[in-house]
């Protein structure tokens, strides 16, 4: 593909730049050139036929929840112009037709998943810091171990766990799930977080050390506010993960209403025997809209957070 | 090294305070048990629950796989039980139930009470956790002996013991069809297998489909299949048969089973009388099993072998009634070779304890009990029944639940659970579903078939 001429007029001349300066050049001649690449008339065209790929399930569920139940069962969405008709009886039978009141679920899910992200995240950040910045004996091997855990799948970890809850007494509240999505979590969180706290200049944490700043100094004032995009991104990363999450709440919470959040409701919206599954499509929507927001508001954070983490050098 | 000390000890300090603070909070949530049961109303006679004691301040928890909307109409039957003996009944629905009730078995936070939909369930729970399921207390026998036929306390029985008492039931021996149509064209309802067949082939003479059908029910798919092979082989074979089947004493593949799916294969794969308005053969395997009926109100097919529980499937503008009418559906038995022989094809939920607390058998009792049975009728609009014959059909709402409870209580009739729910969970919700499935969609041979279900029976 050859790169627009056009493209490159803006580009200074090699030799006039000092030598200084010459890997900025390197750097800026690289993102011209990318962009001259990625906004060609093709890429445009194929990102854009993408999105609207992409985008076309979403849109579809979108109108199915807004037809009546009658159309649902019988035509499809993209059949919308030759059946006009659009309600909200959907929406109002998901969020008022069951004897517990939706924002029930919605109270639970919002209860389930703050802590569920606050938890992992505050111990992960004080691990990792310990892991980047504290020289003890078996740090290597420790952090191998923690990293390790990753790999355990969690369907493995859900009897034993909730065997452990049931002797410490704690079934059937809270507890459950915030603890088991902290420790789900956790192998992750301090991965990502140690590997950005590692990018950090040495020289920065050490000349802090010289002006006596101690270890709570140097993570409270220093690091902290480095973080804040690696925190972000991971945050929203554990947000959407508790939020959708069905197994575990299944698992600890069951589907006692006290603590149950909104994916269990959901799970159970269709029926005992399926009949009303024309209801599922208004539930998703009711559910998307929180981590929408949520995703919309920190998304420029979640990319660069999670390459910053995740891919050294 | 003295640095570390202090900042090890302070870390552990932190960890403290966090742990109190966390102690501290749980403290407050445990403590929320909602009791948003409505208040009293004052037409209930507590006589008959004398017998129960007062249970004031005691908790049972049942756990189901009947949710939302069913499930509010479960709750609002154990109200009477509630306001008379003071007990709280908490109930916890999921559809996730068969996968999560062995779950908290093995960790040791079961329900008191559960309903288990299949005998086969029940079974291997009792032989998985042994001690773990309780043998019905006497005051749960006396009922289910007195209000129960002998075949449904022998499926809630392993090894003699009586284990579950039968609470909703259902037939799934019925066809549906619309009075109309079938006034309309002086079709007669068929008592027999041939007659049944005659008709199928005067309205494919006629020019139209006779038969929907649809099997798909997401990862169940194949189960509606199931039920029709079961049906067919109680009526070609006879009921001993079908035990030893279900049994496995004789093999999957006998050459009686063979001869039941070929005699449903001249129904199901026989493209001029399958699947109106839906497509060929094959479709059944893609058509929802609940909204395959569809056709029978709209005119595409007229016939329709679904259980009474279909009722709840069929569009809301449709009146379920046996006099003839626009939109009107019901249905008829589906006859068996001879019109003496009566087989019918049902299954349902037990009630099983983990628990052997007074309230909780207080409770099962109660659920025994043509009390409840009568309650649940008055709470439920349409799509449920008992087969505890101290039941008022009167109560009954739906026609069709009125016959089907008559079917289920009238001697003449030999009822027989559906065997996909008493065999093997490998082969009863596994291989049986998927082969069927293949049956249908694939034209794989009745022989093959069933030779690969015999393959799949698990060895032990």
């Amino acid at each position: 593909m050859t790169i627009p001429t056009g493209k490159l007029v803006d580009v200074p001349p090699e030799d006039s730049v000092g030598v200084g300066n010459r890997r900025l050049t390197r750097v800026e001649k690289r993102a011209i050139a990318a962009k001259g690449k990625l906004s060609s008339p093709w890429a445009s065209g194929i990102a854009i036929l993408i999105a609207i790929l992409w985008t076309v399930p979403t849109f579809g569920l979108f109108i199915t929840s807004f037809r009546p139940q009658s159309e649902i069962q019988s035509s499809g969405w993209w059949t919308i112009l030759a059946n006009p008709g659009l309600t909200l009886d959907n929406y109002e039978e998901v969020l008022f037709g069951s004897s517990t009141n939706f924002a029930t679920y919605f109270v639970n899910s919002i209860v389930v998943t703050l802590p569920a992200v606050v938890i992992p995240i505050s111990l992960a950040l004080l691990a990792a810091y310990a892991f980047a910045w504290i020289d003890f004996k078996g740090r290597n091997i420790l952090f191998v171990a923690v990293f390790a855990l990753q790999v355990i799948p969690i369907q493995v970890t859900l009897i034993p766990l909730l065997t452990s809850y049931v002797q410490w007494g704690l079934s059937g509240s809270f507890w459950t799930i915030w603890l088991s999505h902290s420790i789900f979590a956790l192998p992750l969180a301090i991965f990502l977080l140690h590997n950005f706290m590692k990018e950090i200049p040495a020289s920065l944490v050490e000349a802090a050390r010289v002006d006596g700043a101690g270890h709570v100094k140097i993570f409270f004032r220093v690091l902290l506010p480095l973080l804040a995009p690696a925190i972000a991104s991971f945050a929203i990363f554990q947000f959407l993960w508790v939020w959708n999450d069905l197994l575990v709440a299944l698992t600890f919470a069951g589907g006692s209403t006290n603590v149950a959040p909104l994916t269990v409701r959901i799970a159970e919206l269709s029926g005992t025997r399926g009949s009303s599954w024309y209801l599922l499509s208004a539930g998703a929507f009711i559910s998307i809209i929180v981590p929408l927001v949520v995703f919309l508001a920190l998304q420029r954070y979640f990319v660069r957070g999670l390459l910053a983490g995740s891919v050294k050098g | 090294m003295k640095r570390m000390t202090r900042r090890s000890s302070a870390a552990l300090a932190t960890g403290a305070a966090f742990a109190l603070l966390l102690a501290a909070c749980s403290d407050s949530d445990d403590g929320g048990g909602s009791s948003d049961s409505p208040a009293a109303s004052g037409d209930i006679d507590c006589a008959p629950f004398e017998e129960y004691g007062d249970l004031s301040g005691t908790t049972v928890t049942v756990y189901t796989s009947i949710v939302a909307p069913e499930s509010e109409q479960q709750t609002d039957s154990y109200i009477p039980f509630e306001e008379c003996t003071g007990a709280e009944i908490s109930y916890e629905g999921s559809r996730e139930f068969e996968a999560q009730l062995p779950v908290r078995l093995s960790a040791g936070t079961p329900p008191d009470i559960a309903y288990i939909p299949q005998p086969g369930f029940l079974r291997s729970l009792v032989a998985d956790f042994p001690g773990k399921v309780i043998a019905a207390p006497q005051p749960v026998i006396d009922n289910a002996t007195e209000f129960f036929s002998e075949e449904w306390v022998g499926y809630g029985s392993v090894d003699g013991t009586l284990y579950a008492t039968p609470l909703g039931a259902n037939v799934k021996s019925f066809v549906w069809y619309s009075p109309q149509q079938f006034e309309d064209n002086s079709w007669e309802v068929p008592t027999t297998w041939d007659e049944l067949m005659t008709l199928t082939q005067d309205i494919a003479d006629s020019g139209a489909i006779p038969w929907c059908a649809g099997i798909e029910s997401g990862p169940a798919t194949g189960w509606p299949a199931t039920d029709w092979l079961e049906d067919v082989v109680l009526r070609t074979a006879g009921p001993e048969v079908y035990d030893q089947w279900v049994d496995h004493t004789i093999p999957f593949n006998d050459p009686q089973i063979v001869e039941a799916l070929g005699a449903v294969g001249d129904i199901l794969r026989n493209p001029d009388y399958v699947n109106g308005g839906l497509g060929d053969v094959s479709s059944i395997a893609t058509a929802p099993w609940n909204e395959a009926g569809n056709g029978i109100p709209a005119g595409t097919c007229s016939l329709m072998r679904a259980a009474n529980f279909y009722q709840a499937n069929w569009p809301e503008d449709v009146t379920v009634s046996e006099d003839p009418q626009e939109n009107g559906v019901y249905a008829f038995y589906l006859p068996a070779v001879s019109a003496d022989d009566k087989p019918i094809l049902g299954a349902g939920e037990f009630v099983t304890a983990f628990s052997d607390r007074p309230e909780v058998a207080a409770f099962q009792a109660y659920l025994s009990s043509p009390e409840w049975a009568n309650e649940k009728a008055k709470v439920t609009g349409q799509g449920w029944f008992s087969a505890n014959s101290g039941l008022d059909p009167s109560l009954l709402q739906s026609p069709i639940d009125v016959m089907a409870f008559e079917l289920l209580t009238d001697p003449e009739y030999t009822f027989r659970f559906d065997g996909s729910d008493l065999m093997p969970a490998a082969v009863g919700a596994g291989s049986f579903w998927t082969q069927m499935t293949d049956w249908i969609a694939t034209g794989q041979s009745d022989e093959e078939t069933l030779t690969n279900i015999e393959n799949s029976w698990p060895s032990s």
